[in-house]
């Protein structure tokens, strides 16, 4: 990193909203269908149609500007936004431009040092998505309009972010947030969460901003920060040999790492923004505003803090548990059936988030509910059975769905706790290993676990093993 | 039976009693069509085939009793209407073979109602004109003068009444274009208040100025198709969610006691004095009919028409860029790839007129200008729409001419847009404050009708229509017929 | 003020419409003569005026999340000038 410079990086993010219809018209934004079928005379731009506001995507816009920490607008409205483009069926996209819905909020994140950093965020607004171009047709590029007018919220940020890393951040920060509430399925690779970047670089000390590259096309985190960095190098090489960064946007390939120039012929956009004629002003009052505010969830920050400081888990558990909104869930309904935070962490942590993630699942598909996994926990913390052996248990529960009472039952995994059983196990295995279990007597006190282990196999798993091990110390001593 | 000087009330009547039949009426109206129409080109697109069998299927319903208040009338509309599977142009050659696929919602509650669709009305490219001559379907002739145009944009509409192809008519009117055609062409038009009548389906000219209304023979005959097509519409934001009055119930309620405002800014120099004189006489009649005549100040007229050019022109630059070529209208593929593609159709497929006011508008709009030109004409437009409240406060409903003139030549004006554009002088501001008004016959100029406006309170259509109704009683200006045989 | 053939040759650009030479020139001089009419509202002191919108004051016009049908394949493409794949086809895009 070239340390003269300070790099300078804003955030533009087009979250994909989660409705059923699209913003402006009752079309059905389900993806995957055949190519324009999903369309009416108001999506594709059809003489004499006219746009009517899809009220959950105001609902969804006031959530996330509360979540991120925004004065939400008491009167807004909607503007046009004209460019010619294929995908672009009415020849403008109606988006918000002055009056925005949501601005003047916030998202504090992590930085490298453990400390926190307050990033702004200028504005949220509502918009229309464009269709899609697609260029590899017989005759020429082709339009499907299917994805025309689905609800976008825009989220753009202060210029406030110093490195890539912060970005992420950020990015994370905003991601985990939009899922939490449910406005978004977060898909970045589908482009349901897309992000383009500005960047800039000044020298230290300078306070006017540098010149921006816009880079576009970035669908995964991991190209976000390399994209990035990419660019901070190629500003600082530009820089150094004495050159100028232009402004322009940049698009993003992943496979070569690099970006390149979206120089168009075109000239500058003039988007000759007006308030929609069409549309009329959205007035939300503070009841509204109140009611989804007291609907919103615990969010993402908040409940990692409340695990540690309630719940007593370590800042990793909280972390991990709070980082998607239905694991929390899950967790939670786990502590409360049967208490012990740290000992539903370790389950939920350790075994079925690896086991969800080896069947390539989500909570969603855990055929373990909180119910059945609690069960479970009670054998465990009852002594009906060791923490071994409900290892075993779990794998059956998650195979056949059966309660761990159960599966013990079905078993015979019930532990065993009567003293003359293991001991005569243990006198068995004492006579077998007279030349070990003198040592043993003589100090060499490794041993130990040799002869909890050796009872453990021969009871096949069911002998208590804390028993074991006082009656080892017993037969020591005698 | 002879059904020309026949109201719609009168026509259900005669329905209902078996004297004559909807495919009789249809049939009468298509025969007026092909023996005038070749003259006057009101009709652009003319459906007999589904008209008369729509027509046989009312004929049914009457026969079994189920009559609405439009059953079985033959009726057109201005070819702005989307009219599912029927071809619906706008009078430009972008759209000349532009199938709709779905119903404009104020054309569809006609149909609902048992109106039969005759067919398809010229008016000017995309609503834009005030003559009719700016149609890629060729002009429209007046009926009462085949040298003069019939107004516009609704011109069509206008003519086709006065020719007697249809027995009401639906146009749009956006800075006069409803009311200045029907004075040009004898007949009664109604502009309602913004956001009476739905807007879905109607191709958008400027869209917060554009409003649906009925032209018809006689003020009932509005009325009646005004109730039939007002009301709130889910699929238009703009519409107004207030109740619709029965607009017959209080029609004969005379003007005795109202306050009737004449603003000074409207009689002006410039006033064609044949013009003058039809307007100053029909004052008397009210005088006489016992209403108060008095005078109010619209002081912000004179800005009206620049401020109109301005918005309107604006929101058109917008409202026409789907025109592209993609999805529909009329493609000319050439060099340049897309943008050439775009730059082609489009200047192949819009007329001048159309052409100038895009330009007109993305330069208001365009970077640098915004402020000094469409927010400034938004400003104005508040300033506007102040004088008409404040006058509101004052009196029952304004009196004034529709036009400063009676129809002119085609030609006349074609080659200076800003005279075409000062024509609209007295029917602009009500669009600007959004308000309603109608015309109505009030005199002649040679053989030449003369128009009175009367504009009314927001919302409140049934007293303009009480008033007109009042002045129709007492004379028999609407009486007179177009000669055109 | 003075339109030059420049601004109306851009402004041609922005609205996508290619314009002949006379044209522009017929444009140049009614565009100006129209802007000179419009400096009219400048006579009017309009620095604490709100703009309007809307002659009627409208606010909140919503729909419900319910799906409505969509026009159908068949109708959504009827009027198009060239199709594919069930697509709009344009001219080839070179991004």
């Amino acid at each position: 990193m070239h340390s003269r410079y300070e790099v300078v990086i804003g955030l533009e993010v087009h979250v994909q909203l989660t409705t059923k219809t699209k913003i402006f018209c009752g079309c059905s934004k389900d993806f995957g269908q055949e190519p324009n079928s999903q369309t009416c005379p108001v999506c594709l731009g059809l003489p004499g149609a006219l746009p009517v506001l899809n009220k959950q995507v105001v609902e969804y816009a006031i959530k996330t500007g509360l979540a991120t920490n925004h004065q939400i607008a008491p009167h807004s409205i909607f503007a046009r936004k004209n460019y010619f483009y294929p995908d672009l069926p009415k020849g403008y996209q109606i988006s918000q431009f002055e009056l925005p819905i949501c601005e003047h909020g916030w998202l504090n994140i992590e930085t490298e040092a453990g400390g926190k950093k307050r990033i702004g965020i200028t504005r949220i607004h509502m918009e229309e998505d464009a269709g899609k171009l697609t260029h590899g047709g017989a005759s020429g590029s082709l339009v499907d309009l299917n994805r025309a007018c689905t609800p976008l919220l825009e989220v753009v940020s202060e210029p406030d972010m110093r490195s890539a890393d912060e970005a992420i951040a950020y990015l994370k920060q905003l991601h985990q947030i939009v899922m939490y509430l449910g406005v978004c399925d977060g898909n970045l690779e589908e482009g349901s969460f897309r992000c383009d970047a500005n960047v800039s670089i000044r020298p230290k000390g300078q306070k006017e901003l540098g010149t921006r590259a816009e880079l576009k096309n970035l669908n995964s985190f991991r190209f976000i920060k390399q994209a990035i960095e990419y660019e901070v190098e190629r500003q600082a090489d530009l820089l150094d040999e004495g050159g100028k960064v232009v402004q322009e946007t940049r698009l993003f390939d992943a496979d070569t790492g690099m970006s390149r120039s979206m120089r168009s012929k075109e000239e500058a956009h003039d988007y000759r923004y007006f308030p929609d004629p069409d549309l009329v002003p959205l007035v939300v009052d503070e009841a509204w505003i109140e009611r989804v505010r007291a609907e919103l969830p615990e969010l993402p920050e908040v409940k990692r803090q409340r695990y540690v400081e309630q719940l007593g888990l370590p800042e990793y558990d909280a972390g991990v548990l709070a980082a998607e909104r239905a694991v929390a869930e899950y967790f939670e309904a786990l502590v409360a059936l049967h208490g012990q935070p740290k000992i539903c962490s370790n389950w939920v942590m350790g075994e079925v988030l690896r086991a969800l993630k080896e069947s390539d699942g989500t909570i969603a598909d855990c055929p373990l509910s909180p119910e059945l996994l609690a069960g479970l926990l009670g054998r465990i913390a009852d002594n009906t059975i060791s923490n071994k052996i409900a290892k075993t248990v779990f794998e059956e529960i998650w195979r056949s769905g059966k309660s761990a009472d159960q599966v013990i039952e079905e078993q015979g995994l019930k532990q065993v706790t009567d003293t003359g059983a293991i001991e005569a196990i243990l006198d068995e295995i004492i006579a077998a290993n007279l030349d070990q279990f003198a040592e043993l007597k003589g100090g060499k006190d490794k041993l130990t676990g040799f002869f909890v282990g050796q009872v453990m196999k021969l009871s096949k798993g069911k002998a208590n093993p804390g028993m074991v091990n006082q009656l080892i110390q017993k037969k020591i001593s005698e | 039976m002879s059904f020309s000087q026949m109201s719609i009330r009168q026509l259900q009547q005669a329905l209902r009693d078996g004297k004559t039949s909807s495919v009789e009426l249809t049939r009468a109206c298509l025969a007026r069509i092909a023996a005038t129409d070749e003259r006057i080109n009101a009709f652009v697109t003319v459906c007999a085939e589904t008209a008369l069998a729509a027509a046989a299927e009312a004929d049914r319903k009457i026969a079994a009793g189920a009559v609405g208040p439009l059953t079985g009338i033959p009726i057109a509309v201005k070819d702005i209407f989307n009219t599912a599977g029927v071809r619906t142009s706008c009078g430009s050659r972008i759209l000349e073979n532009y199938i709709a696929p779905y119903d404009a919602t104020a054309f569809a509650k006609l149909q609902e109602q048992g109106a039969i669709l005759l067919g398809k009305l010229n008016m000017d490219e995309f609503a834009m004109g005030s003559s009719n001559e700016n149609s890629a379907q060729g002009p429209v002739r007046n009926p009462w003068d085949l040298e003069r145009v019939p107004g516009g944009s609704s011109g069509g509409s206008a003519a086709a009444l006065a020719a007697g192809q249809a027995f009401a008519t639906l146009g749009t009117d956006t800075g006069g274009s409803i009311r200045q055609p029907a004075s040009f062409c004898g007949v009664v038009g109604v502009k309602p208040t913004y956001g009476r009548v739905s807007r879905y389906g109607v191709i958008a000219y400027a869209s917060s100025l554009d409003q649906v209304g009925p032209l018809a023979q006689s003020v009932e005959d509005a009325a009646l198709l005004l109730g039939a097509v007002a009301g709130y519409d889910p699929l238009d934001s703009t519409s107004v969610d207030c109740p619709v009055p029965d607009y017959l119930a209080g029609i004969d309620g005379g003007v005795k006691g109202m306050k009737i405002g004449l603003p000074r800014e409207y009689f002006i120099a410039g006033l064609d004095p044949a013009v003058k004189q039809a307007v100053e006489a029909a004052i008397e009649v009210y005088r006489g009919l016992g209403a108060e005549i008095v005078e109010v100040s619209l002081p912000h007229t004179d800005y009206a028409v620049a401020c109109y050019y301005l918005i309107a022109t604006a929101e058109a630059s917008s409202n026409l860029a789907r025109y592209d070529g993609v999805r529909y209208g009329v493609r000319q593929q050439g060099e340049g790839g897309l943008s050439g593609m775009y730059e082609k159709t489009r200047a192949a497929g819009f007329g001048d007129e159309v052409k100038r006011r895009i330009m007109l508008g993305t330069y208001a709009l365009s970077s640098g200008y915004y402020d000094a030109y469409y927010l400034k004409a938004q400003k104005v437009r508040t300033l506007i729409r102040a004088d008409f409240l404040k006058a509101f406060k004052e009196v029952d409903l304004l009196l004034t001419p529709v036009a400063p003139t009676a129809a002119f030549k085609l030609g006349e004006k074609t080659d200076d847009p800003l005279q075409m554009y000062l024509s609209d002088i007295f029917t602009i501001p009500v669009n600007l404050a959004g308000t309603c008004a109608l015309s109505l016959p009030c005199g002649m100029d040679g053989q030449l009708p003369i128009g009175l406006q009367l504009i009314g309170q927001p919302f409140d259509e049934a007293r303009i229509l009480q008033a007109a109704k009042a002045y129709e009683a007492e004379t028999d200006w609407h009486k007179q017929r177009a000669p055109l045989d | 003020m003075k339109l030059t053939r420049e601004e109306v040759e851009h402004v041609a650009r922005l609205s996508r419409l290619s314009l002949e030479a006379a044209e522009i020139d017929a444009l140049t001089g009614q565009m100006d003569q129209l802007l000179g009419y419009v400096e009219k509202l400048n006579e009017l002191d309009t620095d604490e005026i709100v703009p309007t919108a809307h002659a009627v004051p409208l606010e909140n016009a919503f729909r419900a999340d319910e799906i409505r049908p969509s026009l159908g394949l068949e109708r959504a493409l009827q009027n198009a000038p060239q199709t594919e794949a069930s697509c709009f086809v344009v001219p080839k895009v070179i991004e």
